[in-house]
């Protein structure tokens, strides 16, 4: 477009300072924490929870519930992004780093390999590269606020990887399979944007 | 739900477009359709959505999702929008913009919430509030396909609070008046006007029991609303023993919180 464009009457409500800087472009801040599902919340009883790493070279490490939360946890304070444009800052979760799980898991022999794709109860997946998964930037939480994660919210235990659109933070996950090649998860075939940076408003596909 | 086509390596992205308000639609007191001019609109399927972009004098911008009430059939464009009271968008949507205005817009977005009658039937739909927006879509892309409808018999199943707030009245009453293969029921959950026959309560397992398809029907269904009616629809469908991956849904709104 030449010239940009103006809505003719629109004023809006301008952030303040600090909170402008912590939101990504088109994104607007939220006290609620809204809920967005392609499908029904899964009811899995956590005596038949268990999480599982998959490696590339076919082996793998399984915990149940008793034992993933026997791992050590580590507190969480970020702010998160969804694509259908809300951010909420400051939000506190528990969880288990996936770094904790890689080590943990090497010793099953679980080899990681460039991509990961996730997969949820009730079918959801969603693909990331393995770098944006370790080094401190990704864990699987079980704790919200405080509280153990709601079902509608993910819980028992959802992916948290803050840095990128919050539906790379699969709800109700379950496993993490390490691929040599990229794959696109749920809403990665469904005209999302493949890695979904919301710095670079990555939301669909073809953006950026 | 399960992953189907992947995705093409080299796409091209939504562009941005400006679109001309060609008539506006009070639809209740809150709820407003902008009829759209589209030039070049490569056209949507039923039940997806677009992303409004306002921008302030000063370059200050806002971004909001709308879901597309009107059919691919359709020759304009209708985004059917509720008004927030404590809103940032939706005040100047409904209140500020005008016939002869521009919007700026991106879309069609939204591959899985969508229906196409290739799907065939049956149809469940069950919607709250303005989550009848992109239902409607789809009932109107059915009711566009009028020669084989009744192989998609289609149920719809739509909450509001009052008479007054229920959107698309006429709209809904002259699409179950021409077809008998689509049958309404409405629910007010906090008042009904004299002689009230339908429901009056918040929707629930008794009550999908009774107007839904049986699982063995095995209807294509989806559920749009605020996020704790999506929840309980939901839920109680799958306990009624639909499955899971035939239930699409879609939220808005904060959780918990009604408005």
């Amino acid at each position: 477009m030449a010239e940009p464009f103006i809505s003719r009457g629109f004023r809006g409500r301008r952030q303040i300072g600090s909170v402008k800087d912590r939101l990504p472009p088109g994104q607007y801040e939220t006290q609620d924490f809204p809920v967005l599902s392609a499908g029904p919340t899964p009811h899995t009883p956590l005596a038949s929870w268990h999480f599982t790493l998959r490696g590339s070279n076919g082996s793998m490490a399984r915990w149940s519930w008793p034992e993933f939360e026997a791992l050590p946890h580590e507190s969480v304070k970020t702010d998160i992004h969804c694509v259908t444009k809300w951010s909420k800052l400051d939000t506190v979760w528990e969880g288990v780093p996936i770094d904790t799980l890689l080590s943990e898991a090497a010793r099953h022999g679980v080899e990681p390999a460039p991509y990961v794709l996730a997969a949820s109860d009730g079918g959801y997946t969603t693909n990331l590269p393995l770098a944006d998964v370790t080094g401190g930037k990704a864990w699987v939480a079980v704790i919200y606020a405080g509280a153990p994660l709601e079902r509608e919210h993910g819980g028992p235990a959802r992916l948290l990887v803050p840095h990128l659109y919050f539906w790379k933070s699969a709800k109700w996950v379950r496993e993490l399979a390490f691929l040599q090649h990229d794959k696109p998860g749920f809403w990665e075939s469904f005209g999302y944007h493949n890695y979904g940076d919301p710095w670079r408003e990555q939301r669909y596909s073809g953006d950026e | 739900m399960s992953t189907r086509t992947s995705v093409a390596s080299h796409v091209t992205p939504i562009a941005w477009r400006l679109a001309t308000v060609s008539d506006v639609v009070q639809e209740t007191s809150s709820v407003r359709t902008l009829v759209l001019d589209v030039p070049g609109w490569p056209g949507h399927r039923a039940g997806q959505h677009v992303d409004v972009r306002v921008t302030a004098e000063d370059g200050y911008q806002a971004q909001r999702s709308y879901s597309i009430a009107s059919a691919p059939e359709d020759t304009r464009l209708e985004l059917t929008i509720e008004r927030l009271d404590d809103g940032e968008v939706s005040p100047y949507l409904t209140e500020v913009l005008r016939v002869g205005d521009r919007l700026e817009f991106r879309g069609p977005i939204g591959g899985y919430f969508v229906w196409e009658v290739t799907l065939g039937g049956p149809l469940l739909l069950v919607g709250g509030g303005s989550g009848m927006v992109p239902l409607m879509a789809i009932l109107r892309h059915r009711a566009a396909a009028s020669r084989a409808l009744h192989k998609m018999p289609a149920r719809l199943l739509y909450s509001s609070r009052r008479w007054e707030d229920v959107i698309y009245r006429d709209s809904l009453a002259r699409l179950a008046q021409d077809d008998k293969t689509l049958e309404i029921a409405f629910t007010l959950t906090r008042e009904q006007p004299d002689g009230w026959t339908g429901f009056r309560r918040r929707i629930d397992r008794m009550m999908l029991a009774e107007v839904a398809w049986p699982p063995s029907e095995r209807p294509h269904v989806f559920v749009c609303g605020p996020t704790p009616l999506v929840e309980s629809v939901a839920s109680a469908l799958v306990e009624l023993g639909h499955d899971p991956a035939h239930v699409k849904t879609e939220r808005f709104g904060p959780t918990g919180v009604s408005r």
